[in-house]
């Protein structure tokens, strides 16, 4: 079990490196140029040779090859710079985003899975009935509507109601508070954009979990439990469900991973400084650095969900064994 | 000469409920209180004021620095007002419009406790006019008529220009010329770019990356009485939707910078007089350049068949009601006592009252140069207010001619350098100035080897020779003969470029928020220092 929980993480390093190689490649085929941005980006014209000192202060005015290999001693010493854009550390600019985005999908997750799982369940248990056409339609509901479309009608819809009942509109705030510092603010501003990213992400769920479900509910082993008189709930609870959960942990796995740099759109709406939004000023900006710290902060991310939940598998299933 | 267009009946029935360009006069500030408002952007590159150029670092940092003059804040919409912040009175020129010499103010101190002196002065303009090697100051090129700047003692700060010209003292009120600390600079002349250390009304409280910068009142302030908010939070909020639900929900009080005429109505009819809304022409155009280089841009005759296409005079006031834009004028602000008047442009390609025999010109023109069938890309930039309303206008304008035209739009990125490779045929791009200052502001119709961001890539000696002329024209009078010539060889004669409607800046405000004034450029007057709570 350690032997391969330890050459898991080990294979991150190589998936990182190719991951870095290939973003460092091809942020540089994009057209643009991060110090025309930022010297143009008021709308007004600028001195050339602010352009030639911004290249040479960021050493963009040395051969590529050479940039490549300063980033790979940089990666070695797990050093990844400084951001183009600000002149900050990369390490600083994402600690400063990535609390608010796990927060919120951490929120969401939460969520999604009181959500999809029960109501999964039952709809597997209630097939055919009004119940289970109801929760299908609320499931497909989640998949077909954009979860920022959801945001902003919500947050519309906060105002008019608010506005209605007390004369006042209210939103959420649009301005991050720790939830150690201020709970209420930093909870009334996550809650609404959890729901609405969890909705969505409990429909994909709801749906895996009851056709996980129903299939597991065909298997002989149930039908073996059924005929030896073992009541329903330990059948369902004990037996189907947590063999069904299989596919469904790799799906909310994948979803976690997703929620931390996906939620680009959503950030937006709500105005939430989160590392999605920072991923689309990094790339819009051509912050070289910071997008490529980005990058190997999603891979990692992801693999080392991925690891947690193959780990899981074995506690769900017993028979499963780590070599 | 300004041309504004004629207003609508529901923007009649709006300005009767605010307050215009000012507040009423009998209002007495009142004391304390935080003041919320939002910077339209995801924050700016580095804190320095020298080195940037976006208005998101300019609304982050303004309220924590002093400049040594400034445009006079309680008339900030004139454009020849200029009025002292460190200084102790306007100085007038001698030796012939060449020498300038300033006296700072004493028992000035920095957000540290250490004194502000002439020196402090001094070293933060050589920054700006003359930067050391590997500093970037981007408006360097402002200060060509600079020779040098001298500090004989701590109360006198002397610019010794080398020639004298009518675009020194606007170019001096520039917003970003934020005094630095001397002792700091001489340290290390990066350090402003992490930091904040002025000497203006607000000293930083916190700064959360990407997300908000707080500051709270200086009680060293050297302006009596200010300034009167106790402190303000400034949230960054790129979203448009967010900042007007914010107003809405009074989550923030305003943005600074401008919303199009859409999101004001919404606010004004949901809010009613909770919301207050001050307009003006905006220092900012958008600019039509045909790349001159490529052919069949390179024949003068279809670069004028394209401004002759285009009716400003009808087509301002109805993108007036979806865009940020409103006046039609020259190349020179419209407000600006150096712009040309209605009359002066008619005279013009792009400009011609009667749109039919101009129409009817621009085909003749085609058809003489071969291209009856002239289609062609025109790059544009994924911004909507006001670059794709306009573009998608201008579209249509063309096809009035028989003339085919598809937009490609691309980020800023993009866009900023396919225009500086020269790989385009039409490009539609803005002049957006931090101050009114109409001589420096038309030198980026240049040509591209005397202003290397004149993206028209055109030659023409005569009009390089006419701007030099200006530049070191001292009298207003012969200053505007010599623009009206220069603009007549940008717009006419070399068909180089086009001004195609100026933009128009309305910005809401929660009615409780007093002081402020609007300025024709959304860099200017935004230390806060005047602004007060009516709640």
């Amino acid at each position: 079990m350690r032997s391969y929980i330890l050459k898991r993480i080990l294979l991150v390093i190589p998936t990182l490196l190719g991951a870095a190689a290939l973003v460092f490649l091809l942020m540089r085929l994009i057209p643009g140029d991060i110090c025309a941005v930022r010297l143009g980006s008021g709308g007004g014209s600028y001195d050339p040779r602010a352009l030639a000192a911004c290249h040479a202060e960021l050493g963009l005015d040395r051969p590529v090859w050479l940039q490549f290999l300063d980033f790979l001693w940089g990666f070695c010493r797990l050093d990844f710079g400084t951001s183009m854009w600000s002149g900050k550390p990369v390490t600083v600019e994402i600690a400063a985003r990535l609390p608010l985005s796990l927060e919120i999908a951490i929120l969401a997750t939460v969520v999604a899975i009181s959500i999809a799982i029960p109501l999964g369940a039952i709809s597997a248990l209630k097939q055919n009935t009004w119940l289970d056409y109801a929760v299908r339609v609320f499931a497909i509901g989640g998949i077909a509507t954009p979860s920022f479309w959801i945001g902003i009608l919500a947050i519309l819809l906060m105002l008019d109601i608010t506005n209605a009942i007390t004369g006042t509109p209210w939103m959420p705030p649009i301005d991050y508070v720790p939830i150690w510092k201020d709970p209420i603010r930093n909870l009334s501003m996550a809650v609404l954009p959890a729901v609405t990213v969890g909705y969505r992400y409990a429909a994909v769920s709801m749906r895996m979990t009851r056709s996980a479900m129903l299939e597991v509910m065909r298997e002989d082993y149930i039908r073996t439990a059924r005929a030896k008189g073992m009541i329903n709930k330990i059948i369902v609870n004990r037996h189907a469900l947590k063999n069904a959960l299989l596919p469904v942990v790799t799906l909310i796995g994948i979803e976690f991973a997703f929620l931390i740099g996906g939620l680009v759109v959503t950030e937006q709406v709500f105005n939430l400084n989160g590392v999605g939004r920072l991923f689309v000023q990094a790339v819009q900006n051509q912050d070289y650095t910071l997008t490529q710290a980005l990058v190997m902060l999603t891979v990692a991310i992801f693999v080392l969900t991925n690891l947690l939940v193959d780990l899981l598998y074995g506690w769900l299933d017993p028979r499963i064994r780590f070599a | 000469m300004r041309f504004k267009m004629p207003m609508a009946a529901a923007l009649a029935v709006m300005f009767a409920i605010t307050c215009g360009t000012s507040a009423p006069a009998s209002d007495e500030p009142k004391r304390g209180g935080i003041l919320t408002y939002m910077i339209p952007a995801d924050g700016g590159p580095s804190l320095d004021g020298h080195r940037e150029t976006t208005y998101a670092v300019l609304h982050a940092t303004a309220p924590f620095y002093s400049v040594l003059i400034r445009v006079n804040p309680d008339d900030p919409a004139s454009t020849t007002d200029f009025v002292c912040d460190l200084c102790t009175e306007m100085p007038q020129p001698t030796d012939n419009g060449l020498t300038y010499t300033f006296k700072i103010r004493q028992g000035v101190k920095f957000h540290d406790g250490t004194p502000l002196t002439a020196h402090d002065v001094a070293a933060s303009w050589r920054k700006i006019v003359s930067p050391p090697p590997g500093v970037s100051s981007a408006r360097a090129n402002n200060f060509v008529m600079v020779d040098k700047i001298e500090d004989p003692d701590d109360t006198t700060v002397i610019f010794r220009l080398k020639f004298a010209t009518l675009s020194f003292l606007p170019a001096l009120a520039d917003p970003y010329g934020f005094i630095y600390s001397k002792a700091i600079l001489d340290k290390d002349m990066h350090w402003y770019e992490k930091h904040i250390m002025g000497s203006g009304p607000f000293k930083l409280e916190s700064y959360e990356i990407g997300q908000s910068i707080k500051g709270v009142r200086n009680p060293d302030y050297y302006h009596p009485g200010q300034p009167y908010l106790d402190g303000f939070v400034a949230i960054f909020a790129p979203k448009q939707a967010v900042r007007v639900d914010a107003i809405r929900a009074d989550r923030a009080a305003l943005e600074f910078r401008g919303l199009p005429p859409s999101a004001r109505d919404q606010l004004v009819k949901e809010l009613g007089d909770k919301i207050t809304v001050q307009e003006s022409d905006w220092n900012c155009g958008n600019v039509l350049t045909p790349n001159n280089s490529r052919p069949p841009f390179d024949d003068v005759r279809v670069r004028r068949a394209l401004f002759l296409a285009i009716d400003q005079w009808h087509g301002a006031p109805a993108l007036s009601k979806i865009a940020t834009v409103r006046t039609v004028g020259g190349i020179v602000f419209p407000d600006s006592p150096l712009a040309a008047t209605k009359e002066e442009l008619e005279k013009l390609p792009g400009y011609w009252p009667d749109i039919e025999k101009s129409r009817a010109e621009a085909r003749r023109l085609l058809k003489e140069a071969g291209q009856e069938n002239l289609s062609f890309e025109m790059l544009n930039r994924n911004v909507d207010q006001p670059y794709l309303i306009v573009g998608t206008w201008l579209v249509d304008q063309f096809s009035k001619i028989g003339v085919k035209v598809t937009q490609k739009v691309v980020p800023t990125g993009p866009w900023l350098d396919t225009m500086r490779r020269g790989d385009f045929s039409v490009a539609l791009e803005a002049n957006c100035q931090n101050i009114v200052n109409p001589i420096a502001d038309v030198g980026r119709y240049l040509p591209h080897d005397r202003y290397s961001e004149n993206f028209a890539y055109h030659k023409d000696p005569v009009q390089v020779q006419l701007y030099d002329q200006m530049l070191r024209e001292t009298d207003m009078t012969k200053a505007r003969v010599l623009m009206r010539e220069y603009e007549r060889q940008t717009i006419d004669v070399g068909a180089h470029q086009l001004m195609v409607t100026w933009w128009y800046r309305i910005v809401p405000m929660r009615s409780y928020v007093k002081g402020w004034k609007i300025s024709p450029s959304h860099y200017l007057n935004q230390d806060l220092a005047n602004i007060w709570l009516d709640k």
